[in-house]
């Protein structure tokens, strides 16, 4: 690998022990993907919780300290397990809210900004066409990648902390033009009318792809959507089929027609998503039974958008007193929120707001054995996807068929599968 | 001794150790008890086998960011398998093999199942890309 006069200092210890363990990492992992040489980021967003870390991950934090590491570029965290100030009101564990504060010390004293967030790109900084990034949280990247043409790869925890430290990341994968062509089509013939629509499309194409590498090209896409219908997409997208990266023709900014998608090659395959393959995802989740022990909005933190119509369809209601309604954002959109009163609409009908957090990494198994929690019903295919693996039974239906439930306690009628 | 699989440059150490052949992907949050280093999904190939020391093939790999740390989790507790081997890996997955310097390699041929099994003894030799047959089982 080609490296600059600063890059060879750095490997040579010059700038600390640190900066060489985080360099070398980042040589191994640019070498192993046949990186020609590292490319200067602007920009860092890292997962930095204990979910996710354990304690390997926060031990490494400590010695990289020890080391004298510091971050020389802004880095922003990704949400975590807890919400500090609301965790009193007994919702978690108070160890793992002690070993969460003892990560975030650490994280500060690396420089780390802890905005907390999944949805930096909405709310704390957006790259520009082509900006080069070293993100974390898969939902992020996918977004950065696709609706905005930055690039950037898969950055897990190390790789993040290396990139802050350093400043670059090796150049493979999505840095470049190469990675970056659409490969397989997906023509889309289903009606998308709320965000679980959209989160179900990207449950598809991500179940068809399951694979890094390959870049999903969406065509057809006639409605006019927003970017919290593509958060939903991504998210899913991602989560489904670890894809960093889709084209949208027409939509996204490397798809102007199909030609430019593909770079003039032929998809090798192409599939067509109607009513009926949408409907058949919905059926993936079954309820196993009407009474729904809570409903979930999260997974990604919601936008001042997505808590607006929450609090819409709250307002001057009640939550069931059998089923708990929660809502996770972050702490710009919850200041935001309070201001247009969209915070209090949601508590007044009952319901829980937490900031900074996400709710599958706030322990959900233990929170559903505390409260005799089965059945989750969420507007979120993310959530869905990921809580299934949680010995939870999720529930995955429309915004406005969530917060029906949400009031009713259980599911409405047979026939409303969406 | 023989070549039996080759690839391109990996990372890490040459290793020793007993072949564990998978036919499904591996995710570090889904697959694996990251507590104990056993393959803890229902239904999946390897289901209720450990890692422990073990090289082990996947063909594929699924799943987020959990897998940049989850290895040097196993390393820690010395529960960390000796090797891993991968026709298509991901960026976390290797970021986290690095970090916990645990040897890998991708893009194997040919499919290992022609001409491996699990419980052969084998040495991978990340640098020299190449996987060779110790000891059949």
């Amino acid at each position: 690998m080609e490296l600059t006069e600063r890059e060879r200092r750095m490997r040579e210890g010059e700038h600390g022990e640190a900066s060489r363990i985080a360099i070398e990492q980042q040589i191994a992992v640019g070498e192993f993907f046949e990186a020609e040489r590292l490319v200067p980021v602007t920009n860092v967003h890292m997962m930095g919780d204990t979910e996710v870390m354990g304690e390997g991950g926060s031990a490494f934090v400590e010695s990289l300290l020890a080391k004298g590491a510091k971050f020389c570029l802004p880095v922003t965290t990704n949400a975590r397990c807890v919400d500090f100030e609301r965790a009193a009101a007994g919702w978690q564990d108070p160890d793992t809210v002690a070993r969460e504060a003892a990560l975030v010390a650490n994280l500060r004293k690396l420089g780390a900004m802890l905005v907390d967030t999944c949805i930096n790109y909405q709310t704390v900084y957006q790259p520009h066409f082509g900006e080069h990034l070293a993100w974390g949280d898969t939902g992020t990247v996918i977004w950065a990648n696709s609706v905005v043409g930055a690039r950037t790869n898969y950055e897990a925890g190390p790789a993040a902390i290396a990139a802050g430290i350093t400043g670059v990341t090796p150049s493979y994968g999505y840095h470049l033009d190469a990675q970056r062509v659409g490969k397989v089509r997906f023509e889309v013939r289903c009606a998308l009318e709320d965000y679980a629509d959209w989160g179900a499309l990207g449950g598809i194409v991500g179940r068809k792809t399951l694979d890094y590498w390959k870049v999903p090209v969406l065509a057809g896409v006639s409605v006019a959507l927003g970017c919290d219908e593509l958060k939903h997409f991504g998210a899913a997208l991602a989560s489904y089929g670890s894809c960093a990266m889709f084209h949208m023709v027409g939509v996204t900014p490397e798809a102007g027609d199909e030609a430019e998608a593909f770079r003039g090659g032929e998809p090798e395959a192409s599939r067509v998503i109607d009513d009926k393959a949408l409907a058949a995802f919905y059926r993936t989740y079954p309820e196993d039974r009407a009474e729904i022990d809570v409903v979930v909005f999260s997974g990604p933190q919601l936008s001042v958008l997505e808590m607006r119509k929450i609090a819409e369809l709250l307002r001057g209601r009640r939550v069931h007193a059998d089923t708990a309604l929660v809502v996770t954002t972050n702490f710009a959109n919850h200041q935001m929120a309070s201001r247009l009163g969209y915070v209090q609409a949601i508590e007044e009908a009952g319901g829980k707001v937490f900031c900074g957090t996400c709710w599958y990494i706030m322990e959900p198994a233990r929170m559903a054995a505390q409260f005799g929690w089965k059945n989750v019903l969420t507007n979120s295919a993310k959530l869905a996807n990921i809580i299934g693996g949680y010995r939870l039974y999720p529930v995955l239906r429309r915004t406005e068929v969530c917060v029906e439930a949400a009031v009713a306690g259980r599911l409405p009628a047979e026939g409303i599968l969406r | 001794m023989r070549a039996v699989l080759r690839a391109p440059r990996g990372f890490g150490p040459d290793v020793e150790g007993e072949v564990l052949l998978s036919r499904d992907t591996f995710s570090a949050r889904y697959d694996m008890d990251r507590e104990t280093g056993v393959i803890s999904r229902k239904g999946h190939s390897l289901e209720g086998m450990s890692l422990v020391g073990k090289i082990v093939y996947f063909p594929a790999v699924q799943g987020g960011v959990a897998g940049g740390w989850a290895f040097l989790k196993l390393k820690g507790r010395g529960i960390a398998p000796a090797g891993i081997l991968f026709v298509i890996t991901n960026p976390v997955m290797i970021q986290g093999l690095v970090l916990a310097g645990i040897p890998a390699m991708h893009h194997l041929s040919p499919d290992p199942f022609t001409v491996l099994k699990t419980g052969d003894r084998v040495r991978m030799s990340p640098s020299r890309g190449v996987v060779e047959l110790l000891a059949s089982a």
